[in-house]
């Protein structure tokens, strides 16, 4: 096991590698240098500002020093400084909205997996029912829906109209006056719209995928083996298909990680979370350039740490992958 | 083969629902001057978030533009934005995906480790990191979502290619003393255009989809432009207030995504029922 793990690792460094290059491509992506750009685009960049620029990617050198001494920062994770008032580091602006960002990804994808298992089974297992016809109307709306969009109905059914849940941001008010059970319970009510919203996209794509798994697993020869030696349809169904139609499914969870950090950006903008996405959102407005590609690199390496878990996860759940 | 696809594409109900909103919106784009009730950018400040009404029938916006109007012109920009970045898309994918397939050995590697490292990315994040650089403009989201949604199309491309390459009507080809341009472009290509057209069409729907965000976001297509994604913006600025802002032009990316899924899923499964 140990042996795989390193070879995943292995396999990772030319990809970490194509994403430094990458990121520093699209930095320089820009038409002229990302100076002139600067100071085109925004009439109010001092010569101050210009000069900051130029320090940063010392744009005087020639193109492979920079990425040399870009990278050699990058590697003990000195991202920068920010161009906003604060100046801070970039890597302490990240890491500080990095918790509550990750938080909700988790906590969606735990959802996902909750829901769309139970879903893909049974439209599987009673396919052509009605269930299996309601569910897969809904995977096509889930497909077709643009979350954002359900993000403002929600808020106007929930938040305005019945006004049960808060819109915006992660604490109320009074969030510091309350007992800790109260907090607690003040910061799950933020999280429940952002997470649920956050969460619909995936689980139409998984349910889908679990339930095409599951059929392809029922025709089977071991399933009609276990069938034949006189299982119930239960153990049939639950111990021996299930487990073979999962497996995959790890897999897909990994996949969906971009996607989900992505999708990040859309929700703490519109609920107003002080996480990554929303950090983002308000770099690329700013222009503050520091911050667009440190987080470019980190959610690339959110990616990629994704693709790790679930290759190491699904060699743990299948002795095969380990081998071969 | 080709009168089979037709006959099972019409036998399908869901590639004919799809293609009939696909159709419709088509008609809507190209009739919108004639059509709109309104003119699109026309502000009336006299009736300012207006509810919908006989001669407002989604209402008017927070300029007092005429919302159904906004939304038929918007139409335009979705499908504009929609064929042009999956074009982009397709025509990288093909490429790529064909020289990877056909020569394999390093280029192959080359490429596909390249396509790896762009699946890396969460797509939303590389589209804005772009978008910082650049100004927002309808010609620009269109470019950069072509260029961050090939790499699908390059691994079914490369796919076809990697097993079509090996069959006898290549080699007959490559027999009579064709190159390998004639070879990729003319006898290969061709056969590997099925699984690229569903790509296509689903394609669409997906860039349709990053428009709107993008657009709702305020790093789109930018104001007075009429766009779906950019009238829901003044939805959720006037969210206490305006529902109809909120509700209507949703519903239209809704219809619009949903109709080139089925599109899409209609033209798979009459490609190869085995599929389904």
């Amino acid at each position: 096991m140990l042996q795989y793990i390193a070879k995943r690792l292995v396999f990772m460094v030319p990809l970490l590698f194509g994403i430094t290059i990458v990121c520093f491509v699209v930095m320089h992506l820009a038409p002229g240098s990302p100076t002139d750009l600067e100071t085109q685009m925004n009439p109010r960049a001092s010569a101050d500002y210009r000069e900051r620029l130029n320090a940063m990617y010392d744009l005087d050198k020639p193109l492979y020093e920079q990425y040399l001494i870009w990278v050699g920062k990058l590697a003990v994770l000195d991202l920068g400084k920010s161009f906003s008032q604060d100046r801070r580091p970039v890597a302490q602006k990240i890491l500080e909205r990095l918790p509550i960002t990750i938080l909700i990804n988790v906590l969606s994808m735990i959802l996902i997996l909750v829901l769309a298992i139970p879903i893909g089974v049974l439209s599987a297992v009673h396919q052509d029912s009605l269930f299996d016809k309601v569910a897969g109307v809904f995977v096509f709306i889930g497909f077709a829906i643009p979350t954002f969009w359900l993000a403002l109905l929600l808020m106007i059914l929930f938040g305005i109209d019945l006004d049960w849940l808060p819109i915006s941001g992660i604490r109320s008010l009074n969030y510091e006056y309350l007992p800790p059970g109260m907090a607690f319970l003040d910061l799950i009510k933020h999280l429940i719209l952002p997470v649920a919203l956050s969460a619909f996209g995936g689980l139409a794509g998984l349910s889908r995928y679990m339930r095409s798994n599951m059929l392809e697993v029922i025709r089977q020869d071991y399933i009609m083996t276990a069938r034949a030696k006189g299982l119930s349809e239960r153990a049939v169904i639950y111990k021996h298909a299930l487990r073979n139609a999962l497996l995959p499914v790890i897999t897909i969870l990994g996949l969906s990680v971009p996607g989900l950090i992505g999708g990040s950006v859309i929700f703490e903008t519109i609920f107003a979370i002080p996480g990554m996405g929303q950090l983002f959102y308000m770099s690329v407005m700013a222009r503050d350039y520091p911050v667009v590609m440190g987080i470019l690199f980190i959610g690339a390496v959110l990616t990629l740490l994704g693709n790790l878990i679930a290759d190491v996860s699904y060699a743990l759940a299948d002795p095969r992958i380990r081998v071969s | 083969m080709r009168t089979d696809f037709w006959k099972r594409f019409w036998k399908n109900k869901i590639a004919v629902v799809g293609s009939c909103v696909v159709a419709v919106l088509f008609i809507i784009s190209i009739l919108a001057p004639w059509i709109a009730p309104h003119d699109p950018n026309e502000i009336n400040l006299a009736r300012v978030l207006a509810a919908p009404s006989a001669s407002h029938l989604c209402g008017t916006d927070q300029l007092g533009r005429d919302v159904l109007s906004r939304m038929i012109w918007g139409a335009r920009i979705s499908l504009k934005v929609g064929f042009v970045a999956t074009g982009i898309a397709i025509l990288i994918g093909a490429i790529l995906g064909a020289v990877a397939g056909y020569y394999g050995r390093w280029i192959d590697v080359v490429i596909m480790r390249f396509v790896d490292i762009m699946l890396c990315f969460p797509t939303f994040f590389l589209i804005l990191a772009v978008i910082a650089l650049l100004e927002p403009s309808i010609w620009n989201i269109m470019i950069i979502i072509g260029l961050t949604g090939w790499m699908g199309v390059t691994r079914l491309v490369r796919a076809d290619f990697t097993s079509l390459k090996e069959r006898d009507f290549v080699r007959a080809a490559r027999a009579i003393g064709a190159g390998d341009l004639r070879i990729i472009f003319i006898h290969i290509l061709p056969n590997a255009m099925a699984s690229v057209l569903v790509a296509a069409t689903l394609g669409v729907a997906g860039a349709i989809l990053t428009e709107s965000a993008l657009s709702f976001l305020g790093i789109g297509v930018q104001p007075p432009t009429p766009s779906w994604g950019n009238i829901l913006t003044a939805g959720k600025d006037n969210i206490d207030i305006a529902w109809w802002l909120s509700l209507y032009p949703g519903l239209a990316i809704l219809i619009t995504v949903l109709g080139y899924n089925l599109l899409g899923e209609g033209i798979r499964d009459s490609l190869d029922p085995r599929l389904r």
